[in-house]
C-alpha cells in the first residue's frame, strides 16, 4: 500500500515540478511583461505544490528521501510525471494549449482528492485547488483571446491544440496504481474525470472558435508511459539543467 | 493583439486592513476583464489585497501641475479649518 502511495504521490509531485521547470523558461522571454508574471507566478503555485507532493512521498517511502533528493538526484527513468508536460514549451500558443488541457483536469482531480481518505493527501489538494481555480481561469482566459483573435492566431491555436491533444490521453489512463487508490478511497478512477474534462475543454474550445480533435486520438498507447518512467528526450534536457548544481556541486546548500 | 493598440490601466489594490483601494500602478490590458487578471498577477503577488479596481488611464481626469497655486496654495494658511481647536472627550475614539 505504501508503495502504491509512493508512486502516486511521486506522479503529483513529479508532474507538478517538471511543468514548473517548463514555464519557468519563459522568464525573459515572455510575450508582454504582465503574461511573463503570470507564467512565472504558475510556475511559483506548482513549485510549492510539488514541494509538499515529494515531501509527503518521502515520507510515506521511509527511506530518509527529503523532497530536495527526490527532485535532484533521480534520473529521467525514476521520474514518474506525466509526458505532456515534459513536452517543449514550443509558441506562446503551445505553451497556453497545454497549460489549459492540464489546468482542467488538474482541478477536476484535485477536487475529487479534496474528499481522499488519506487525509494528508486531502490537506494538499485542498491548498493546491485555490490556486489552480486561478490557473485554468487563466489559461481558458488566453486561449479563447488567441483562438478568438486574428485569423494568425486562430491557426497557430488550432495548430497548438491539435499538436498537444495526443498528449491528453495518459491523464485518465488507470494501472495498477489508480486502481489500488480508487479501491481504499485514497484517489479517484482517472477514467472518472474523462468525461466532465471533454465536457469543459470542449465548451471553452467552441467560445474559442476552435476545433475539439476526435476523442480517439488522445488515446494512442505511444504517448504514455510517463508514469511509469519511460519519457521522452526532452526530459533529460530538462533534468539536466534543473539538477545541474546538485550534480556538479554534491550537497551544495547556501 | 499588438503591445502597441493595447490601453494603459491604472490600478487600485485594497490592502487586508485598508478600508480605501489605494493607486499601486499602472499596467496595459486589453480589455477591463484582463487588465483584472494581470493586477493580481503584477500587484497581489505578495499578498497585498483584498480587492482590485482598474480604470483606463484615460478616462482619468487630473488637475494641471501649472494649477497648483491656484487650486492648493489659498488652504496652506488657514489651519482653523482643522478640526484640532475642540477638546475631544477621553471616550470618544477613533476621530
Amino acid at each position: 500500500m505504501d508503495h502504491t502511495l509512493f508512486q502516486y504521490l511521486l506522479r503529483m509531485g513529479d508532474t507538478t515540478l517538471v511543468l514548473s521547470q517548463r514555464l519557468c523558461e519563459w522568464t525573459g522571454h515572455g510575450p508582454v511583461l504582465e503574461e511573463e508574471m503570470a507564467v512565472a507566478n504558475t510556475a511559483l503555485d506548482l513549485l510549492g505544490q510539488a514541494r509538499m507532493w515529494l515531501t509527503l512521498a518521502g515520507e510515506v517511502e521511509g527511506r530518509g528521501r527529503d523532497e530536495d533528493a527526490l527532485a535532484y538526484l533521480r534520473d529521467a527513468p525514476e521520474y514518474r510525471n506525466y509526458l505532456l508536460v515534459e513536452r517543449a514549451n514550443g509558441n506562446y500558443g503551445d505553451t497556453i494549449a497545454r497549460q489549459f488541457v492540464f489546468d482542467v483536469w488538474h482541478y477536476l482531480l484535485l477536487e475529487r482528492l479534496q474528499s481522499s481518505t488519506d487525509e494528508r493527501v486531502a490537506a494538499i489538494a485542498a491548498k493546491a485547488i485555490k490556486e489552480v481555480a486561478y490557473h485554468a481561469r487563466r489559461s481558458s482566459d488566453v486561449l479563447v483571446r488567441l483562438g478568438d483573435g486574428t485569423e494568425l492566431s486562430h491557426r497557430r491555436m488550432q495548430a497548438a491544440i491539435d499538436d498537444v491533444w495526443r498528449h491528453t490521453g495518459e491523464l485518465f489512463f488507470d494501472d495498477e496504481v489508480t486502481q489500488a487508490l480508487a479501491g481504499c478511497g485514497v484517489a479517484p478512477l482517472h477514467e472518472s474525470l474523462r468525461a466532465a474534462w471533454q465536457e469543459h475543454v470542449c465548451a471553452i474550445l467552441a467560445e474559442a472558435t476552435l476545433v475539439m480533435p476526435p476523442a480517439e486520438e488522445a488515446d494512442h498507447p505511444a504517448h504514455r508511459g510517463g508514469v511509469h518512467g519511460r519519457h521522452t528526450e526532452a526530459l533529460g534536457y530538462l533534468l539536466a539543467e534543473m539538477q545541474h548544481l546538485q550534480r556538479a556541486y554534491p550537497g551544495a546548500t547556501w | 493583439m499588438s503591445r502597441s493598440t493595447w490601453p494603459l490601466w491604472e490600478v487600485f489594490v485594497r490592502s487586508q486592513h485598508g478600508l480605501a483601494h489605494k493607486h499601486v500602478g499602472s499596467l496595459h490590458a486589453p480589455d477591463a476583464e484582463m487588465a483584472i487578471n494581470n493586477a493580481r498577477d503584477v500587484y497581489t503577488r505578495r499578498n497585498e489585497g483584498v480587492s482590485i479596481w482598474v480604470v483606463k488611464a484615460a478616462d482619468i481626469v487630473a488637475s494641471s501641475p501649472s494649477d497648483k497655486e491656484p487650486l492648493f496654495d489659498p488652504a496652506s494658511s488657514k489651519v482653523y479649518r482643522h478640526p484640532t481647536f475642540f477638546p475631544m472627550p477621553d471616550e470618544i475614539k477613533h476621530m
